[in-house]
Order: C-alpha cells, then sequence, then structure tokens
C-alpha cells in the first residue's frame, strides 16, 4: 500500500521533471539538434513511451549510418539519456554521443531509456529496417526475407527506402517480395497495391508464397481475390514440379546408395548362384575400416584428415576382399551345388562378424567424421543438395562404370561372365571356375567394403549397419535379375525413386511395405528378375 | 494289403521313440511340478514348465518347417511369420478376455487402444472375445497367408533362393506393417498383460501346467499327422519334388498344387505353434516377425536333422537350451555359439544329428551285412 503511493509519487514528479526538461531543449538547444537524427534522439530522451515509439521509427527513416547501432544498443538497455543528450553504452562500458558517435568523458546523470513491451515490438521491427540498409550483402538479404515472414508493415517505409537504394538484383528481387508480402497483409493498401503484389508474390512461387496467396483469396477485396486464384494454380503447379524434382533426387540418392549395396551381392549371385548373406557385414566391415583410418590419421597425422577417406577406399577394399575370400576358401567351396545351405552358412558367418565386431569396437555407433568436400550443400534451381549425397551419386556411378569395365573389357570380366552364363561349358573351355570364384566372392565382398566407406557418411556405424541393407540388396538382386550389371543399376534407381515417391503418400513405412509387396508380386511375373538371362536350360 | 495306419506309424522307430520320450515329459515334468514338495531337489519350478513349454512349441514350429523344407525342398525364411499370426490372433483373444480389468478399465477396447484415443474396436478384432472363433483364426490366417503366397509363388515356378528371399521379404514387411501403431495390433509393445485364458488364471500354476501339458500333445499330434503326410503317397510325390522338381512335372504331377497343400498345412500348424506360445511366454510383439527368428529357426531343423520330423523338434529343444543357457552364462558368446552352429551342421552335419545318426546305424547294418555274406 504504501510503496504503491510512494510509486506514483516518484513516477509523476519524474514526469513532472522530465516534461520541464524537455521544453527547456526545446527552448534552448534546438539549433543544436537539427536534423532527422537529431529530432529523433529527441524524442527518445523524452522517457514517455509513445515518443519513444515513434523516435525509433524516425531514428529507422533518417537512414543514418548509425541507426542500427543505436536501435542494437536499444535492444541491449545500452541506450541512455539525459536532458539534451543521447549516448550508447558500447559493449565495453563506454559512452559515445549517439548523434556524432564522439565518445563522452562525463557520463554523470545518465539513464537507460525505458522500454515497454509496445516499443520492443517497434524495436523488433526496426532491427529488420535498419539491417536492410546494412552495407553487408548477406545481411541484407536475409533482412529481406525476415520481413518477408514477418510481413511486419512497419517496415514499409524502410523497405521503400531500401529498394530505391539497393543496387543488387537478387537483394533488390527479395526486397521487392518482401515489400508485396507487407502489402498484402496490410488492411489498409489499396487493390492496385495490392494485385500488383499478388503478381510479385506468384513469381516468387515457392511454398511460403503458396500460404500467403492462399490468405490473400481468402481474405481479400474481390479483386484481390480474383488475382489470388488465379495465380495459386500456377504456384500450386510449379511448386508440383519442383517436388517431384526433389523426389526424384533424392530416390536417386537412395538408389545409388542401394546400388553400391547391392552390385557386389548382384555380381556373386550372378557368378556363382549363392546367396551371401553375410554381404552386409562386409559393408559394416567396410564402414569400421573408415573408422579405423580416420581415427589413425586423427591420431597421428591430423592435417590430412580430408584424405582420410580416399586413403580408407583402397583400404577397406582390401580388407573386405582379403575376408571374402577366407569365406570362400573355407566356406563356400565346400557348399557348391547347395545354395540354400550356403544361404545358412553364410547367415552364420554374418552373426560371428556382427558379434566379432561388437566385442572388439562396442555395441554403441561409432562417430565417423565428415571431410569439409562432404559437409554443407548448395542450391540448384531451388533444391538443395547436399555435397554429401552427390558425392554418393557420383561415387556408385564411379564404381558402377568401373565395374562394367571390369565385366566387358578384361579378361577376368570374359571369364566371369562365362561361368555365368555356363559354368561346365566354361570350365570345359579351360576356364579354371574355382579360380574365378574365389576372384568374384573377393570382388563382390571389396566393393561390398567401399560401399561401406561412403555409407560411414550417412548412416550410423554400428555392428548392425549391415542388417539394415542386407534384405534391401536381395529385393535390388532379385528384382533386377542375375548375372546383368544392368539389371541391378535399373533396379535400384528404381526402388530408390519408387521408395521417395511413395513416401510422401503413404508414409515411409507404408511407401516400404508397399515396394516389398511389389516385388514379391513381380518376382511372381518374371522369377528370374528384369534383365533375366536367356537360355534354353530347364532348371534342375 | 495295407497295414494299418497305427501300425504302420509305431513301427518307425524314430517315431516310437519319439512317443515314448514324449510320454515320459509329459507325465513326469507336470508331476515333478505338482506332486514333488518346492524344497525338493527334483521339483521342477513352475517357470522351468513354461520354459520348457516354450521350447515344444518351438518344436512345433520346427517341425511344420521340416515338413515343407525337409520333405518338399521349399526353404521358407518366412516361418516365423506364420508362426507370429497364430501368435498374435490368441494374444487378441487374450486380450479381449482382459475386459474392465485393464489399466484404463475400458469395458471393451484394449488398454493401448484407449492410449491410441480409440472410440470403437477395429473390424479385425471382431469376434476374438469368442475362443472357438479366435482358434479358428489361429489356423485360418496363417493358412490363408499361405495359400495366397504359395499360390502365387508356386504357379509362377519361384524356386529355390528366390522363394527364400521372397518369403524373407513378406515376413520383414509383416513386421514392418506391425511395428505400426495404425494396425491396430499394439505396435512396438504388441499384445500383453495377459489376465487369462478360457476362465482360468494365466500366471497360475495350474494353468502353466495346463499348458504345457497341452503344447506337448499338440507336438506329438504335429508329428504324427507329417508322418501321415510324408509316408502317404502324397507325401512320396512332395520328395520327388524335393529331389527332381522338373522330372516331378514332367512325370504329370501338377507340382504347384501339392507344394501349395503343403505350405499352407505347415503354415496353419506354425500357427498352433505361435497360439500356443504366446500364452505360456505372456507377451506377442513383432520381432517374432524379425527375419533373423524365421533363419533361427531353420537352423533348429538343420541340427536336428533335416527331413526327419523328430530331429526338428529334438534341434529346436537342443538349440533354444543352448540359447538360454549361453545367454545366461556368457552373452557375448551366443552369437559367436549360433555363427558357428550354421557353419558347422551345414558344413559338417549336412543330415543334423538324427539323420547322422541313422546314416551311422544303415553303415554299420551294411557292415554287418557284408560280414555275413561271405560266410554264407
Amino acid at each position: 500500500m504504501n510503496g504503491a503511493v510512494s510509486f506514483s509519487l516518484r513516477s509523476a514528479l519524474r514526469r513532472l521533471r522530465v516534461a520541464l526538461a524537455a521544453s527547456f531543449i526545446g527552448l534552448l538547444a534546438g539549433p543544436a539538434l537539427a536534423g532527422p537524427l537529431e529530432d529523433a534522439l529527441t524524442k527518445l530522451s523524452t522517457d514517455k513511451f509513445d515518443q519513444t515509439e515513434a523516435g525509433i521509427g524516425e531514428v529507422v527513416a533518417s537512414g543514418a549510418p548509425q541507426a542500427a547501432t543505436i536501435i542494437e544498443a536499444m535492444g541491449d538497455n545500452r541506450l541512455l539519456f539525459k536532458p539534451g543528450s543521447v549516448a550508447i553504452k558500447t559493449k565495453d562500458g563506454k559512452l559515445v554521443d549517439a548523434a556524432t558517435m564522439q565518445p563522452i568523458t562525463d557520463d554523470f546523470g545518465y539513464k537507460p531509456v525505458r522500454l515497454n513491451n509496445r516499443v520492443r515490438r517497434a524495436l523488433e521491427a526496426a532491427v529488420g529496417a535498419t539491417t536492410l540498409m546494412s552495407p553487408d550483402p548477406a545481411v541484407r538479404l536475409s533482412a529481406a526475407e525476415a520481413v518477408f515472414k514477418s510481413r511486419d508493415g512497419g517496415a514499409l517505409p524502410a523497405l521503400d527506402a531500401a529498394i530505391a537504394k539497393e543496387q543488387n538484383a537478387k537483394i533488390k528481387k527479395a526486397l521487392t517480395e518482401a515489400r508485396a508480402a507487407v502489402l498484402l497483409a496490410k488492411p489498409d493498401a489499396t487493390d492496385t497495391e495490392k494485385v500488383a503484389a499478388v503478381e510479385t508474390i506468384a513469381e516468387r512461387g515457392d511454398q511460403d508464397s503458396l500460404a500467403l496467396l492462399n490468405a490473400a483469396a481468402r481474405d481479400g477485396s474481390p479483386i484481390v481475390k480474383l488475382a489470388a486464384e488465379s495465380s495459386i494454380g500456377a504456384v500450386a503447379r510449379h511448386l508440383q514440379v519442383l517436388n517431384a524434382i526433389q523426389n526424384v533426387w533424392y530416390g536417386l540418392s537412395l538408389g545409388s546408395v542401394l546400388l553400391l549395396a547391392a552390385i557386389g551381392l548382384a555380381i556373386t549371385f550372378g557368378v556363382m548362384g549363392v546367396i551371401n548373406m553375410a554381404h552386409g557385414e562386409m559393408v559394416m566391415l567396410g564402414a569400421y575400416t573408415t573408422f579405423v583410418v580416420q581415427e589413425f590419421i586423427r591420431a597421428k597425422y591430423p592435417a590430412l584428415f580430408g584424405w582420410s577417406l580416399p586413403l580408407a577406399l583402397p583400404l577397406a577394399f582390401l580388407v573386405t576382399a582379403a575376408v571374402g575370400v577366407l569365406i570362400e576358401r573355407g566356406i563356400i567351396r565346400f557348399l557348391y551345388g547347395r545354395p540354400l545351405e550356403t544361404l545358412l552358412a553364410t547367415w552364420g558367418v554374418s552373426l560371428i562378424l556382427q558379434q566379432m565386431v561388437r566385442t572388439i569396437f562396442g555395441p554403441t555407433n561409432r562417430e565417423v567424421g565428415a571431410p569439409s568436400y562432404m559437409s554443407g550443400s548448395f542450391e540448384f534451381f531451388g533444391l538443395a543438395i547436399t555435397y554429401g549425397r552427390l558425392w554418393i551419386v557420383v561415387f556408385s556411378l564411379v564404381v558402377f562404370l568401373t565395374l562394367l569395365v571390369v565385366m566387358k573389357a578384361t579378361s577376368f570380366g570374359l571369364k566371369m561372365r562365362a561361368v555365368t552364363q555356363n559354368r561346365r561349358m566354361a570350365s570345359a573351355m579351360g576356364i579354371r571356375t574355382p579360380w574365378v570364384d574365389s576372384m568374384t566372392f573377393a570382388l563382390g565382398s571389396g566393393i561390398a567394403g567401399i560401399a561401406g566407406v561412403a555409407l560411414s557418411q550417412i548412416d550410423n556405424v554400428s555392428p548392425n549397419l549391415g542388417q539394415s541393407y542386407i534384405i534391401d540388396s536381395f529385393m535390388v538382386v532379385v528384382f533386377g535379375g542375375v548375372g546383368n550389371l544392368w539389371g541391378t543399376f535399373v533396379a535400384a534407381l528404381t526402388l530408390g525413386i519408387a521408395n521417395k515417391f511413395l513416401e510422401p503418400l503413404a508414409g515411409a513405412v507404408l511407401g516400404k511395405i508397399a515396394v516389398l509387396v511389389f516385388i514379391i508380386l513381380f518376382i511372381q511375373k518374371r522369377p528370374r528378375g528384369l534383365f533375366a538371362l536367356k537360355g534354353r536350360a530347364v532348371e534342375a | 494289403m495295407r497295414t494299418p495306419i497305427t501300425i504302420r506309424l509305431l513301427s518307425d522307430q524314430r517315431i516310437a521313440w519319439f512317443l515314448a520320450i514324449m510320454a515320459v515329459v509329459i507325465i513326469a515334468v507336470p508331476a515333478l511340478n505338482l506332486l514333488v514338495p518346492q524344497g525338493s531337489a527334483f521339483h521342477v519350478p513352475t517357470y522351468i514348465v513354461s520354459l520348457l513349454g516354450k521350447y515344444l512349441a518351438y518344436a512345433m514350429l520346427a517341425v511344420a518347417l521340416d515338413l515343407v523344407w525337409g520333405y518338399c525342398g521349399i526353404l521358407s525364411l518366412g516361418h516365423g511369420a506364420f508362426f507370429a499370426l497364430g501368435g498374435y490372433a490368441m494374444g487378441m483373444y487374450l486380450m479381449r478376455q482382459i475386459g474392465p480389468r485393464g489399466v484404463y478399465a475400458h469395458p471393451v477396447l484394449p488398454d493401448f487402444m484407449v492410449f491410441l484415443n480409440w472410440k470403437e474396436l477395429p473390424i479385425t478384432w471382431w469376434g476374438f472375445s469368442n475362443f472357438g472363433y479366435a482358434m479358428l483364426m489361429v489356423m485360418l490366417v496363417p493358412g490363408l497367408l499361405a495359400f495366397i503366397f504359395g499360390w502365387f509363388a508356386f504357379r509362377s515356378r519361384v524356386t529355390g533362393v528366390y522363394l527364400s528371399i521372397i518369403t524373407q521379404a513378406m515376413t520383414y514387411a509383416l513386421m514392418l506393417a506391425f511395428f505400426r501403431n495404425d494396425m491396430g495390433f499394439g505396435g512396438n509393445n504388441g499384445l500383453t498383460d495377459f489376465k487369462d485364458i478360457l476362465g482360468f488364471n494365466i500366471q497360475a500354476q495350474g494353468t502353466r501346467v495346463a499348458l504345457f501339458v497341452l503344447t506337448g500333445l499338440f507336438l506329438v499330434a504335429a508329428v504324427l499327422v507329417s508322418k501321415f503326410v510324408t509316408s502317404s503317397a502324397y507325401g512320396k510325390v512332395l520328395v520327388a519334388i524335393r529331389d527332381a522338381e522338373s522330372r516331378t512335372r514332367f512325370l504329370g504331377y501338377r507340382v504347384e498344387r501339392f507344394k501349395l497343400l503343403v505350405f499352407t498345412l505347415s503354415a496353419a500348424m506354425a500357427g498352433i505353434a505361435g497360439a500356443l506360445y504366446v500364452p505360456q511366454v505372456g507377451i506377442i510383439n513383432p520381432s517374432e516377425f524379425a527375419p533373423g527368428f524365421s533363419i533361427e529357426a531353420v537352423i533348429w531343423v538343420a541340427v536336428g536333422g533335416r527331413g526327419t520330423l523328430v530331429g526338428a523338434a529334438l534341434g529346436a529343444v537342443l538349440v533354444n537350451f543352448m540359447k538360454t543357457w549361453l545367454t545366461g552364462a556368457a552373452p557375448e558368446f551366443w552369437l559367436f555359439g549360433l555363427g558357428a552352429l550354421f557353419i558347422v551342421v551345414t558344413l559338417f552335419l549336412p543330415k543334423g544329428i538324427i539323420g547322422t545318426i541313422s546314416q551311422w546305424r544303415a553303415a554299420r547294418a551294411e557292415r554287418a551285412a557284408s560280414r555275413v555274406v561271405p560266410a554264407e
């Protein structure tokens, strides 16, 4: 009770004092404070909220170079005043005069300019408006985007000023769009202004503009409504196309991952007719090789970190190819002609490899870092493309083409194809089929290993890494047909893109189920896959 | 002249041994649990009874798998799906039996549906409060899935590795589907918190022993039915298909029909095994659909002996006993052990335990015979 009384008394006294001071300044110091910035500063030093609010707008409109600094200082409670002077307290605690930006030595009697919620709102808008004038183009662009999003009517004068001054075409476009957005949201803008704004927004053509146009079509006057409705269709179509392109890109990216994981499997399955259930674990081993290489480089030669992936590639190939030869010589060799038993034995191998890695490296995810060229993204016709994905697409294509060359242009590839087509005939022609088997298995495993290097960049490196790819890889192989790299290629990309187109329609899990069901049905129609080897042999 | 079926079955030494052992187990385990006092060294605790019951349910799954793999050469990597579907049918019955005793005390809806804000029972759940209907579904749902799947697969002559892969894809797709909450089968958590079955408390000692005995009897029935099927004329054609499918087809047999029938029968059998498994374990969740589980079931059959039926049951019990023991004693070694088992059995014991024993005995008999011949 007592406190409330004393408070009101004190504030009344202060108001009186400030009013006196203001009139005093007006009388005595009028000429000294001429100019728009000075007028604005006068308003800031009145200690009245409505005056302060108006002053903020004027500071911005003055276009003075220190406007942004003043607004920023005010937001941080670092704008001080005493009658006749407004000062900025810099971040290191010194005072400078807001009008002249000269240091102030006599800091006696300054107190902060007070803020309330309305003033704070005005400040926020002012921050956007002042940054519109910033000398840094990036700051101007992001400020334009911020205004576009906030659609704050108060920024309109600043926008107009900024558009008039702007030289950079891209920023000018962003500013114009922001202005159009503000006009559309502004209740008192004329219909002509709004219709022009609709056109500008429609040209922008993204999700935000669609939302703005929808709002305009809902709330606008009949003319604006008509204009908005006619452009909504075009924007929606544009967005659909963009969306489709994006899905294709994501699909290609997923497809290239599938291609990497499945292509080694396709080779071994094609040549030897055995399903290698441990194939996923080869991918996992490749990823762990990358991890080990990176840890080694980090510890010994940190400068070479960017080279860790290129160094890991041959190593991963060698490690997994060696493991592959071991499996082939140690187990699979004894099971030829019994594909189902091979399947079981290699499943056993996969369990052992998983547990081995779990014992050595622990069950948790291991961190494989991304070198600088693998991180970041760039914009391509409205598509955000990450470098990591891009490199994986490129890498899988390179691997695919290399394999194609190996298959078509080397003597080893010729032998491999001969064995795929007719094992006994090839053997009769003098091809050492057991040797071809071993080398094929090594090659297939090695490719799985380098797939692991790539996948370590986009997936968790854990002992279960292989398990998550094995079923998808099988699907790719049976869909594509064995003994034909192109089949695998087409199958991987088709499945990748199909998956990504189904995802938004049905959700990720249902989309995946749909793809699985599709493959099960597809196999009924073409039991040997898309690109089956032609022959007359009846299956035994 | 044909000998009566019972005599024919009993004249098979393996079956006779199996029946004898099962008779002992079915009588001895409940007796040691119910009659021997708790402190005694011979007392079998109730949890062990349920554990053994679980093994027997697995054994039944193995027998079902052996019927298609051992006798018809269809390596199904998706039998876990049929097992789990049977289990879900039973689980749905048990869920409906909870009635208003759930956490949310809703008179009709199971807890997870109340939790998901569902207002009424989805159509898939209708009728499951009726035991007869639920038991029909236990066989019908897996059987129907197998029939449809087999209808497509066998007619278009998908065989060998391809068939294995698509059965695996089937169970994987089902696993993904059952993980979804929208499916209305409890999503990730599956079905659990069962209270009673046919009015008997599911936790009670008596119920558990009864379930064990029932599982044992069903296992015996499964082996006998499979034996009957495989030793019939129909079974001979199955073996012919296994050994030379094209030749059998060229002889005029409609191979796909033979395969379809045995595949459907086997799936229904797996469904029953799943239904017996669920009340003893107390939970059914989508992990039973995991491809790994189905492959494990294949190794049970391989360990015991493919194409011997009894061996499949033996393998299931042995491997699962090892699993229980190893995962308790040295968990990190279980996967090594299981992996090694896959390799060792396929490389060195292709006929499995029972098959190898038969082989030894046959070889010994032959040696004995050859020793006798010169003397004549």
